[in-house]
């Protein structure tokens, strides 16, 4: 009953910070709603026992992006409000993409569901051989780094990758910053 | 923007206690993650938070003094390269590749020594990109002069 009043005084929180979200014009209120909402949702998932999962949430999701969208709405020219658009379009399109996932919400197995597909196939194994093969408590942490190593690899690559595609896009002069500081310089001289 | 110094003291002063703590949390997450929820993802982001706070109060410049942008930049690399360099050590050790049971004589230890290293290079990895992302966002726009 608890489990069931939290959930729903946080979705009910979720439906507000969503509507608030659509509402403002302020870009940087709309980054801060984001990183709320992001919250909430590392909140949901810690009381569906996600821990792992809610942890990523909450330091990814509100911490570093919060910021980083901080950043870039600074970098933003002022004065420029967003103003409403015609909404018609995407009310369709909300409520259309809302329905479709009603209807598969009510095909998906129920919450905790011990038959569901996802618990049968290599889970029970799992759960069942890491602790006395690996002697870790966390299985998430045995999945995550040696039963899905490779999964694990791609995404630290598909990090690196990131990354270094934003440096190549935003930062091309850095690296070359002061010897062309010196150049100009030499040039002026002349 | 890059040397804009955060004139408040509250700021500043909190930021400087905080710094350690932040770090010390990070570490903890890295390497309780066997235990624990955390590990090698979740720590590089709060790691790399105590630099972007760092960065943010005392301005651009200084946060390029604590983390030179090449070492930022090579550290990067080193991340992927420790975690793809188990999976070799593995391979020339007559297992498969990211076999972390022919690290040791014991497979379980073996699987400890891997998984370590490997959350090891995911949390520098993270951390580094996420510095650097930091950094390029901050710096965008900036007249080179």
């Amino acid at each position: 009953m608890n489990f069931l009043l939290i959930n729903f005084f946080l979705i009910s929180l979720l439906l507000v910070t969503t509507f608030f979200i659509f509402k403002t014009t302020s870009l940087i209120s709309v980054v801060a709603l984001t990183g709320a909402f992001t919250l909430l949702c590392s909140a949901i998932y810690v009381n569906l026992d996600a821990v792992d999962v809610a942890f990523t949430e909450a330091a990814v999701g509100s911490g570093i992006s919060t910021i980083l969208m901080v950043m870039a709405a600074a970098k933003l020219p002022e004065g420029k409000k967003n103003k409403l658009i015609n909404l018609f379009p995407s009310i369709i399109l909300a409520v259309s993409i809302s329905l479709i996932l009603i209807i598969i919400i009510a095909n998906l197995p129920l919450l905790g569901d011990p038959n569901a597909p996802i618990h049968l196939h290599v889970v029970p194994e799992y759960l069942k051989e890491s602790k006395d093969f690996f002697h870790i408590p966390n299985v998430v942490t045995n999945i995550l780094a040696s039963y899905r190593g490779f999964d694990t690899l791609g995404e630290t690559i598909v990090i690196f990758t990131a990354g270094l595609g934003v440096i190549a896009l935003l930062t091309s002069n850095t690296l070359n910053r002061k010897t062309n500081f010196k150049k100009n310089n030499k040039k002026n001289e002349r | 923007m890059r040397d804009k110094i955060s004139s408040s003291p509250v700021l500043s002063v909190v930021s400087k206690i905080l710094f350690a703590p932040i770090i010390i949390f990070g570490l903890y997450v890295q390497f309780h993650g066997d235990y624990g929820p955390g590990g090698g993802f979740q720590a590089g982001v709060i790691v790399a938070a105590a630099f972007i706070l760092y960065s943010m109060i005392f301005g651009l410049s200084k946060g390029e003094t604590l983390v030179p942008i090449m070492i930022n930049r090579y550290l990067m690399c080193v991340g992927v390269l420790l975690y793809a360099g188990v999976g070799i050590v593995s391979i020339l050790l007559d297992g498969m590749y990211l076999d972390y049971n022919v690290l040791s004589s014991d497979p379980s230890t073996g699987q400890h020594i891997g998984i370590i290293l490997v959350e090891l290079g995911v949390g520098m990895t993270v951390a580094t990109v996420m510095i650097a992302l930091y950094h390029s966002f901050a710096s965008f726009g900036e007249i080179n002069e």
